[in-house]
C-alpha cells in the first residue's frame, strides 16, 4: 500500500515538474534574464573579461530548468506520498482523495509559502555572493521549523478534535501555527542585499514567477495524485457500497 | 449494506495504514527523496558533496527560480 502510493506520488511529481518547469521557463525566464543581463553590466563597467562557462545559457534555460523542476517535483511528490500513507484514515471522515488535497494545501503553505515571505527567491546578482553559507543556513532553518511546527498543529487538531469538534480544532491549531510562524520569522535576521541599483521590476517578476511556478507544481502534483489515489483505490470503496 | 438508491453517495473513508508499516518506507525512501531535494537545491553551493560546478550550473535556472538560496 505504501509503495503503491509512493509509486503515483512521484508519477504526479513528475508530471507537476514538467509542467511547472514549462510555466517558469515561459513566465520566469524573462526575469531571470534580467538578473543576468545587469549582473553583466556590472562585469562590464568592472573591465572584467566573461569567462567560458561549463553549462550555456541555451542548456540552462531549457534542459537544466526543466531537469531541477522534475527533480524537485519527483522529490517532493515522493514526500507528499509519504506523509499522505500516515495522514489517510487518521484526519476525521476525509476520504483518501482529500486528504491528498488538505495535505498537499499545508505542506505547500509550510514548506514554500510560509519561508517565501520570510525568505522570498532571489534573480541572478540581488544576492552577496559570500554570504551563500548564512542563506543557505537560514532557508533550511526557516523551512524545517515551519514544517516541523506544521506537522505540530495537524497532531494537535487531531488530539483536539474529539473535544472542540474539527472546524474549532484546526481554527485553534492553525490559529497557534501562525502565532509561532510569526514569532519565529521576526526572531531570525533578515536579508537584505538587493543592490540599490538592481531593477525593481525585474525583481518583481522574478519573485511573482518563482512563486506561481510553485503554485503550478503543487496545484498540479495535488490534483493529479489525488485522481491516481482515488482511481486506486476505487475497487474497494464500490465494493464498501 | 443499505439500500442508498435516493441518498447521497457515502465517502469511503481509507483504513489507517499501520506506522511500522510505513516507518521503513519513510526512513528509506525518505532519505533518498531528501538527498535528491539536496542535491538540485544546495549542493555546490553553500556545501559541496560533489566537487566542481557542472552540477550547480546545469539546474542553476531551476535553483533560482524554485526559490532556493544562490548567488
Amino acid at each position: 500500500m505504501v509503495r503503491a502510493l509512493l509509486v503515483r506520488g512521484m508519477l504526479a511529481g513528475l508530471l507537476a515538474g514538467l509542467l511547472a518547469a514549462l510555466f517558469a521557463g515561459l513566465v520566469g525566464e524573462p526575469a531571470l534574464d534580467g538578473g543576468i543581463a545587469y549582473e553583466d553590466a556590472l562585469a562590464a563597467a568592472a573591465g572584467e573579461e566573461a569567462g567560458v562557462a561549463p553549462v550555456s545559457r541555451g542548456v540552462q534555460s531549457t534542459v537544466g530548468l526543466a531537469v531541477g523542476f522534475v527533480i524537485y517535483g519527483v522529490a517532493v511528490g515522493g514526500i507528499l506520498a509519504l506523509v499522505c500513507a500516515t495522514a489517510q484514515g487518521r484526519l476525521g471522515a476525509l476520504s483518501a482523495r482529500a486528504t491528498v488535497v488538505v495535505v498537499a494545501a499545508v505542506g505547500f503553505v509550510a514548506a514554500v509559502l510560509v519561508p517565501f515571505i520570510k525568505y522570498p527567491a532571489n534573480p541572478p546578482a540581488a544576492s552577496a555572493d559570500d554570504t551563500i553559507g548564512l542563506r543557505t543556513g537560514l532557508f533550511v532553518v526557516v523551512v524545517a521549523v515551519s514544517v516541523g511546527l506544521a506537522v505540530g498543529a495537524t497532531v494537535l487538531a487531531r488530539r483536539l478534535s474529539a473535544t472542540l469538534g474539527w472546524w474549532n480544532a484546526v481554527l485553534a491549531a492553525a490559529g497557534g501555527y501562525l502565532v509561532l510562524v510569526v514569532l519565529v520569522g521576526v526572531l531570525l535576521p533578515t536579508i537584505a542585499e538587493t543592490p540599490a541599483d538592481f531593477p525593481a521590476a525585474v525583481l518583481y517578476d522574478f519573485r511573482l514567477a518563482s512563486l506561481g511556478g510553485h503554485l503550478v507544481l503543487w496545484t498540479a502534483l495535488a490534483l493529479v495524485f489525488a485522481e491516481l489515489v482515488d482511481r486506486a483505490t476505487r475497487p474497494a470503496a464500490a465494493a464498501l457500497r | 449494506m443499505s439500500q442508498a438508491a435516493a441518498e447521497p453517495r457515502p465517502v469511503a473513508i481509507p483504513a489507517p495504514i499501520p506506522l511500522r508499516e510505513i516507518a521503513p518506507w519513510a526512513l528509506f525512501a525518505g532519505v533518498v527523496l531528501l538527498a535528491l531535494l539536496y542535491l538540485v537545491g544546495m549542493d555546490q553551493g553553500a556545501t559541496s558533496v560533489f566537487s566542481g560546478e557542472v552540477l550547480h550550473e546545469f539546474v542553476h535556472d531551476g535553483r533560482h527560480l524554485l526559490g532556493f538560496p544562490c548567488h
